[in-house]
């Protein structure tokens, strides 16, 4: 662990990537909350899966992943959102269907791409010690997008989430709020993508809201709560991994998957206890 | 007096059979009307077609002299007891305040004014000690009166309840059934209902609808309107609780 703190305070790329995993945190406690409650991990992972076939496509014609992958996530965030609205009875099998093709898409623009394909792994599983400076910048400017909707819009998303038909009654627009909202989450997916891949990305969207709220009962503590567990499962995990060599953005989702169980098991046996 | 809700031949099917049929109501102002039918009769579909949500197929729902959609506002709505997650993080003052929905700002929160609308409203219906409790820890007739909090703060002129006693204890259902009689002198009251026994005590008219409006009627009900209701001799009525 020592090691760590040395390299952290002499090493570019470990800053980088400590940064970048704070800056995930952001972005996964606050829209993380919403997938918890409104039940919708599903759809993120729909979305966020998907996005392989925007980012295979952009590394094909020479373009930024990334830029891919936010062109890639907004579809799939509008037409998942679409769907789920339009035809709810069978929402679950198209939103399956978005999943997989996405990843077929991304995978053949991949294999299309002449030259060595290093980048699928990351994409996959990310590579957080790879961060490009650059997305930095993008990272900060799409937590900064988020937390402004969420403050300005606050109560519009929790009326939608909470009870969408007594939300329409009161003449709210409540598929442009909700379909705001799964764009938001697609940005979320996009920022956390680039730590820990778009397969684990359900993971450390879901696991510190959920850890989060078995403890608080209001949604904006759970938020607070939910973005501090993510910076301590971020750090952790980049910090446990970095002795051994592990990969990065695994030991982060195992760090969170193993506070999760520990979470349960103690809310578990308070509850029984109370009994 | 004059009618605030009127249905004109209203039908109505989902692309299958009719679920309503030819439906003429009017809904006086001031009336507390008890909509009663046994599941299945189309109940919750007139609602929908109340509220604006459905379209009728044929005919015509008159609100306050405009569309069901335009008189959506001055409509107070008290959902099924099941309609969200119970374990929702939010307070019951929270689920108050969206009953001023309709009124705020879309940038900015609530303002001071829905605070005292919203507050009114909990104590109106004996719930403002419990505005801090999540709305997970409430109990089935106490979360019933949050519900009807948040429709009375939409300050509305027709009151619209879903079933509202459907899945509470008799001395909840009472209490929820004595505060609607306080309230009748203010708004318009429409109650849906499967539970023709009990709402008879409170309400001023029972509309009895199975897929047609079969009959209504201002004294108690005769087996034989039940009997008409339910389409086949009915020997017991038996209230069953849960």
């Amino acid at each position: 662990m020592t090691a760590f703190f040395h390299a952290l305070a002499s090493q570019d790329f470990l800053q980088i990537a400590f940064i970048g995993g704070l800056l995930a945190s952001i972005a996964c406690g606050v829209m993380g909350s919403y997938v918890v409650v409104k039940r919708m991990s599903f759809l993120a992972g729909g979305i966020a899966h998907a996005v392989l076939g925007g980012m295979g496509v952009a590394y094909f014609f020479g373009k930024s992943p990334i830029s891919g992958a936010i062109a890639a996530a907004l579809v799939a965030a509008w037409v998942i959102g679409w769907v789920s609205l339009r035809w709810r009875q069978t929402a679950d099998t198209i939103i399956a269907a978005l999943w997989s093709v996405g990843m077929a898409v991304g995978v053949i623009f991949i294999s299309m791409t002449p030259g060595y394909n290093v980048d699928l792994m990351s994409y996959l599983f990310g590579n957080i010690l790879m961060i490009p400076r650059s997305d930095l910048y993008i990272m900060a400017t799409l937590d900064g997008l988020i937390m402004l909707a969420v403050l300005v819009f606050y109560q519009q998303f929790m009326a939608v989430c909470f009870d969408e038909e007594f939300a329409r009654l009161r003449g709210l627009p409540v598929v442009f709020f909700y379909l705001l909202l799964l764009t938001l989450v697609a940005l979320t997916v996009v920022v956390l993508i680039q730590v820990v891949g778009l397969i684990l990305v359900i993971a450390l969207l879901t696991l510190p809201a959920a850890i989060a709220a078995q403890y608080l009962r209001r949604l904006a503590p759970i938020m607070v709560l939910a973005t501090i567990l993510g910076m301590l499962f971020t750090g952790g995990g980049l910090a446990l991994s970095y002795t051994p060599d592990l990969p990065a953005g695994a030991t982060i989702i195992l760090v969170a998957g193993t506070a999760y169980l520990v979470s349960l098991l103690v809310t578990g046996f308070a509850r029984r206890r109370r009994c | 007096m004059n009618p605030i809700v009127i249905l004109k031949g209203v039908s109505f099917s989902y692309g299958g059979p009719p679920v309503l049929e030819e439906v003429d109501l009017a809904v006086e102002e001031g009336e507390f009307l008890g909509l009663v039918g046994p599941n299945g009769s189309g109940k919750s579909t007139l609602l929908k077609i109340l509220l604006g949500l459905l379209e009728p197929s044929s005919g015509q729902a008159e609100i306050l002299g405009g569309t069901p959609a335009q008189a959506r506002g001055a409509i107070g709505y008290v959902p099924q007891f099941a309609a969200f997650p119970h374990d929702f993080p939010i307070s019951a003052g929270e689920v108050v305040l969206q009953g001023r929905l309709g009124h705020v700002r879309i940038f900015g929160g609530y303002r001071a004014k829905d605070r005292e609308i919203a507050r009114q409203a909990l104590l109106e219906t004996y719930v403002w000690d419990l505005k801090d409790q999540p709305i997970g820890s409430l109990s089935g007739g106490q979360l019933q009166r949050v519900l009807l909090a948040r429709a009375l703060a939409t300050q509305p002129k027709l009151l619209i309840l879903d079933e509202p006693t459907a899945s509470i204890d008799p001395r909840a259902e009472e209490d929820i059934f004595d505060l609607l009689k306080k309230l009748k002198s203010r708004m318009t009251i429409l109650v849906v209902s499967h539970d023709i026994g009990f709402i008879s005590q409170y309400v001023t008219r029972i509309a009895c609808l199975n897929r047609r409006l079969v009959c209504h009627t201002t004294s108690a009900l005769t087996g034989e309107m039940i009997q008409q209701l339910y389409g086949s001799p009915v020997r017991m009525i038996r209230h069953t609780t849960r």
